[in-house]
């Protein structure tokens, strides 16, 4: 049981640590506020500048143009990424995570060709179209509707909670090929362009006002048949190689990146002032932040044992669901804590009286999100009574 | 980096569970109840298994193992209630002579923590040595010279306990680093024991809900309960990485903070073994408020370990301490 990082290991913390420090600040602050080709073009500009060091990919193979990182040099990685608060992934995350990785599993060298090296350099964003709204957590119940006619699917169908839409290129599509077998059995995942006629993007505003989620309507999308990956209707399992990508180390920086919230959170308890006194003088407040850096130094300790785990057996281990689930819960609590911090001061969503409230509220409020994305808490609790503790399952 | 456990840690962590298995099953559990909780014997076994020297060197007659092993070791003792001062005999395996083979029993009592409550000693009727640790150093008592009154019942039928009149002058062996030394590697200990308790928890708890029947299903069918056991799953396993880590800490000053990771697994440990040691006894339904099903236990002992070596409310004090220091 060895905590020890290796020594090429802190050489590679010492390269990228000198790389950021000066990367971060040239590349400059992230733009606020709706327009996102303007946060299109700082997200793949900062793709691109980690391409042309070297950094880009971290856990993608040198084939494909990626670091192929070991894998305690991607926590080294995801530390160092968090503690220089480097821009993140944004626009680039379906591509990087989803669309690239099943390419690399289940494309064709066309495909390959087509798509892989343009995402790493952060010159084609991708979207996701699977949830629609009747398929949510039971994603194979999916309707949108797709039929071969001639050299290209005829898609016509309704997809939500697309991010990024508005920006991106393509959209890993899943649509039904064969409504008549059974509901795992009849989807099909398509590479689609995102200028083809017949997609509407309409934005769907969130909690917090923003404008990345998109509905996206189909009718009748001409979607060329060299754009389907794996075989027809075999598209559920094509996903399930992307899904076990993003329940893998997808949320590591932000975990250790929670770590230095909680620091900074701290620091603010000691300029708030209650009762002339303050507010870090309030034990009670002191015991919540000491619960959630306990929980937080575990979390991060569970993710070190996993990746060994996964680095020993060569397959992600069983207990990303759990990571996945207390870490979401986690930070919901510190937006809490951090909301109670503030006060009144909270009642806006700008800056009040020096206080950060505007970053605060924002984090609060999109940390709701954590709990219902890429597998809801619930969902994730029926993975682990099911699938780990081989209780009964769930009728799907 | 290898964070996971190697094959000797396997091969040590399976052999002390087989023996806690043969030794501390339920029977044995409810035979010692009514044998003052404590058996000599069964002592010697444990000492024989390298518990107490599990990290004196070899030529002092030890192990020579360190505290990543230990914390392997102490969580299967936690699994099974194994009951007597098992973390304070270790603690002062290298400061007293007979510890280590297990002919002198050590105990203790923690006076570093917020002062002022009373003097209650776990076991007292059984050491040969007490140690007391406070904030002038690490001293030693005989226990024939205390004045003590029995506290019975105790709330953990395994655990005895005495309370003391007050506490003469000892023999002082150690200093007040040591105290705060041998008070952070034993909460390394507790913690350990914790996530046993936290882990043998919800393991009954998910056994039994996958055969009791209600409505004509398993009651580990429904949402209700089976999210239950995939909260307490998730705490054991948090548990684990916390206390391993404060283990691999421990022995690897190079890799953190050892009192920062010692609160850290403390504190989650605690937390893992209350809930998950509630939720059994939920899980079990009314049986689970009987004194048969040993659920309680679970729980009792949980009371016990939260009380020594810090409390969680004073580990996540410590702990705000560390994220202060750092902003």
């Amino acid at each position: 049981m060895d905590l020890r990082y290796s020594e090429s290991d802190e050489r590679f913390r010492a390269e990228l640590r000198a790389w950021l420090a000066q990367a971060v600040p040239e590349h400059g602050e992230p733009p606020r506020g709706a327009d996102w080709s303007v946060r299109r073009e700082y997200d793949t500009a900062w793709q691109r500048r980690l391409f042309d060091a070297g950094y880009a990919g971290i856990n993608w193979p040198k084939e494909y143009g990626g670091r192929d990182a070991s894998l305690t040099e991607q926590l080294v990685y995801y530390e160092e990424v968090a503690r220089a608060r480097a821009p993140y992934v944004g626009v680039n995350f379906v591509g990087l995570l989803h669309g690239g990785p099943t390419l690399m599993a289940e494309g064709t060298p066309e495909q390959k060709q087509r798509h892989i090296a343009p995402i790493i350099r952060g010159e084609q964003v991708w979207c996701q179209g699977f949830s629609e709204p009747g398929a949510g957590s039971d994603l194979a119940s999916l309707s949108t509707r797709a039929e071969l006619d001639g050299d290209a699917y005829v898609v016509s169908g309704h997809k939500i909670w697309t991010s990024f839409a508005q920006v991106a290129d393509y959209c890993e599509l899943l649509v039904r090929t064969d409504p008549n077998a059974p509901k795992h059995r009849g989807i099909t995942w398509l590479a689609m362009p995102m200028d083809l006629p017949g997609i509407e993007i309409r934005p769907l505003p969130t909690l917090l006002g923003s404008g990345e989620f998109s509905e996206v309507y189909l009718e009748n999308v001409r979607v060329p048949v060299e754009c389907r990956v794996g075989a027809e209707n075999d598209g559920w399992r094509v996903t399930n190689v992307t899904l076990s990508f993003e329940r893998g180390t997808a949320f590591a920086s932000d975990m250790y990146q929670l770590q230095q919230s909680l620091r900074d959170l701290a620091s603010l308890a000691r300029r708030v002032t209650r009762d002339e006194a303050s507010a870090w003088d309030d034990r009670s407040l002191r015991r919540d932040v000491g619960h959630l850096a306990a929980e937080l130094d575990a979390i991060w300790a569970m993710v070190k044992y996993t990746v060994c785990e996964a680095g020993k057996t060569g397959v992600p281990g069983m207990t990303g669901s759990c990571i996945k689930l207390h870490y979401s819960e986690l930070k919901q609590r510190m937006g809490e804590l951090s909301m109670r911090l503030l006060g009144r001061a909270a009642l806006g969503r700008a800056d009040v009286a020096g206080l950060p409230s505007s970053e605060i509220v924002h984090q609060a409020l999109q940390s709701l999100s954590l709990t219902i994305a890429a597998g809801s808490s619930q969902i994730q609790r029926n993975i682990i009574s099911e699938r780990i503790l081989g209780l009964p399952r769930e009728p799907r | 980096m290898d964070f996971q456990l190697s094959e000797d840690q396997e091969a040590l962590r399976d052999g002390i569970r087989s023996f806690c298995d043969g030794r501390f099953g339920i029977e044995a559990l409810r035979e010692l109840e009514g044998k003052g909780a404590f058996d000599r014997e069964l002592w010697g076994e444990l000492a024989e298994m390298g518990v107490f020297g599990l990290r004196l060197a070899e030529a002092d007659g030890g192990v020579g193992l360190g505290y990543a092993d230990a914390v392997l070791v102490f969580a299967e003792l936690g699994r099974r209630l194994v009951p007597g001062p098992l973390a304070w005999s270790q603690l002062l395996a290298d400061r007293i002579d007979g510890a280590a083979s297990g002919e002198v029993v050590v105990g203790g009592l923690d006076l570093l923590g917020p002062g002022g409550g009373p003097l209650l000693v776990e076991y007292l009727a059984h050491l040969d040595v007490l140690v007391a640790l406070r904030d002038d150093g690490v001293w030693r008592f005989d226990p024939r010279d205390l004045e003590a009154m029995p506290v019975e019942p105790a709330l953990d039928p395994h655990t005895p306990i005495h309370q003391l009149a007050s506490l003469p002058a000892g023999e002082r062996i150690g200093d007040a680093s040591d105290a705060g030394r041998l008070r952070i590697e034993g909460a390394a200990l507790a913690a350990a024991q914790l996530l046993g308790i936290a882990e043998m928890s919800q393991e009954l708890a998910t056994e039994y809900a996958r055969k009791r029947e209600q409505f004509g299903r398993p009651i580990g069918s429904f949402q209700a309960v089976k999210h239950i056991l995939a909260d307490a799953f998730t705490r054991q396993e948090l548990a684990r990485a916390a206390v391993y880590a404060a283990g691999a800490t421990l022995d690897d000053p190079a890799v953190g903070s050892g009192p920062r990771a010692v609160a850290a697994a403390k504190l989650v440990a605690g937390e893992a073994a209350m809930k998950n040691a509630r939720a059994c006894i939920q899980v079990y339904g009314g049986m689970g408020y009987t004194w048969e099903i040993p659920a309680h236990y679970y729980l009792k002992r949980t009371w016990v370990l939260e009380n020594v070596f810090g409390t969680v409310d004073e580990q996540a004090e410590q702990m705000a301490e560390h994220v202060a220091a750092d902003a």
